[in-house]
């Protein structure tokens, strides 16, 4: 079982949603929802602590194994957030991720953590920097809008060349 | 690995370049999301900045360092009213703003680094707080028209 205090944060991303904590939570948590801000990947959770966490992408494949650590609906939910890909967990150790959401007046404060129980390069944390601001942005367009952004992401150029360097295979 | 304390904070919103770079650059619209602070600026290289509270009273103050409209803008800034964070000196903040494609409309990455040349600065520590909120509350003035956070929530 993960040891959640041997981990340190990477990265802290806060953002204000006009939503209540609820919807936020179903958001963060369901398949339908994750597909239009998630770069049409789909979150399938089993909310309980050792509950799978598994993000699977459009052609069905998994893209993040992961397992529900901490569970605590409608404020808390810890997940392990590992990348499917050979060997990553191996030389990387597993990623740790935890959302948080505070009620903020009438509206939430979301703040998702990326933590991890060894240092890690900052080229190789570059990819989830890059990525996590658009998932939530894109959140909270849709939660506030309707509409979620589609954005394009480059992949994460330095984190692939950095993994590669580590003999951690990636499509 | 840098040790120091640098606030990088990227958003993306729907909106376009020059509409944000107004956004940024407009006390009227700055008062709106900024909890009822403005800045004061011409927004050239060498002219002063200031970031005024609603009441008058001076914040924080500096320099335009940069201005590529609608690209990029970088501020030298100190804090004014509180005695230990202006005896931290002048931080850079950099705003970077980026169009991607969207599916469906326009939509920008907006990057802001603050940075000091401090291995511990109370400063960075406290806008660490306060750009969340703000970038928040302009991000959904752009998209819906109205702010998350009212205005008397500072």
């Amino acid at each position: 079982m993960i040891d959640i205090h041997k981990f340190r944060p990477t990265m802290v991303y806060t953002i204000y949603i006009a939503s209540t904590p609820e919807k936020v939570w179903e958001a963060l948590t369901s398949a339908e929802f994750s597909r239009k801000y998630f770069f049409g990947n789909a979150l399938e959770v089993d909310p309980r602590v050792g509950g799978a966490y598994v993000v699977r992408q459009p052609d069905g494949s998994v893209h993040i194994n992961g397992e529900v650590v901490e569970c605590e609906p409608p404020r808390k939910l810890t997940v392990t957030f590992n990348v499917n890909w050979p060997a990553l967990i191996e030389k990387l150790g597993p990623t740790l991720v935890s959302y948080e959401i505070e009620p903020a007046g009438e509206v939430v404060r979301l703040t998702v953590t990326e933590a991890h129980d060894r240092p890690i390069e900052d080229d190789i944390l570059s990819g989830g920097r890059q990525g996590w601001p658009a998932i939530l942005s894109s959140l909270k367009s849709l939660m506030e809008t309707g509409q979620a952004l589609s954005i394009k992401m480059e992949p994460p150029q330095k984190m692939l060349a950095a993994l590669k360097r580590l003999g951690i295979q990636t499509p | 690995m840098s040790s120091k304390p640098d606030f990088v904070y990227v958003t993306f919103i729907r909106t376009t370049p020059e509409r944000l770079w107004t956004a940024l650059t407009t006390p009227e619209f700055i008062r709106q999301y900024w909890f009822g602070m403005h800045c004061e600026s011409d927004w050239k290289p060498g002219s002063p900045w200031k970031l005024v509270f609603a009441d008058g009273r001076l914040a924080d103050a500096g320099e335009i360092v940069e201005a590529d409209p609608p690209q990029r803008l970088v501020i030298k800034w100190r804090n004014e009213w509180n005695a230990e964070m202006r005896a931290e000196g002048y931080s850079l903040c950099t705003f970077q703003i980026e169009s991607v494609p969207d599916a469906s409309r326009q939509a920008v990455k907006l990057s802001i680094t603050h940075a000091i040349e401090r291995t511990e600065s109370k400063f960075i520590e406290a806008v660490s707080g306060g750009w969340p909120r703000i970038i928040s509350n302009l991000k959904s003035l752009l998209e819906t028209g109205s702010v998350v956070l009212p205005p008397k929530a500072a």
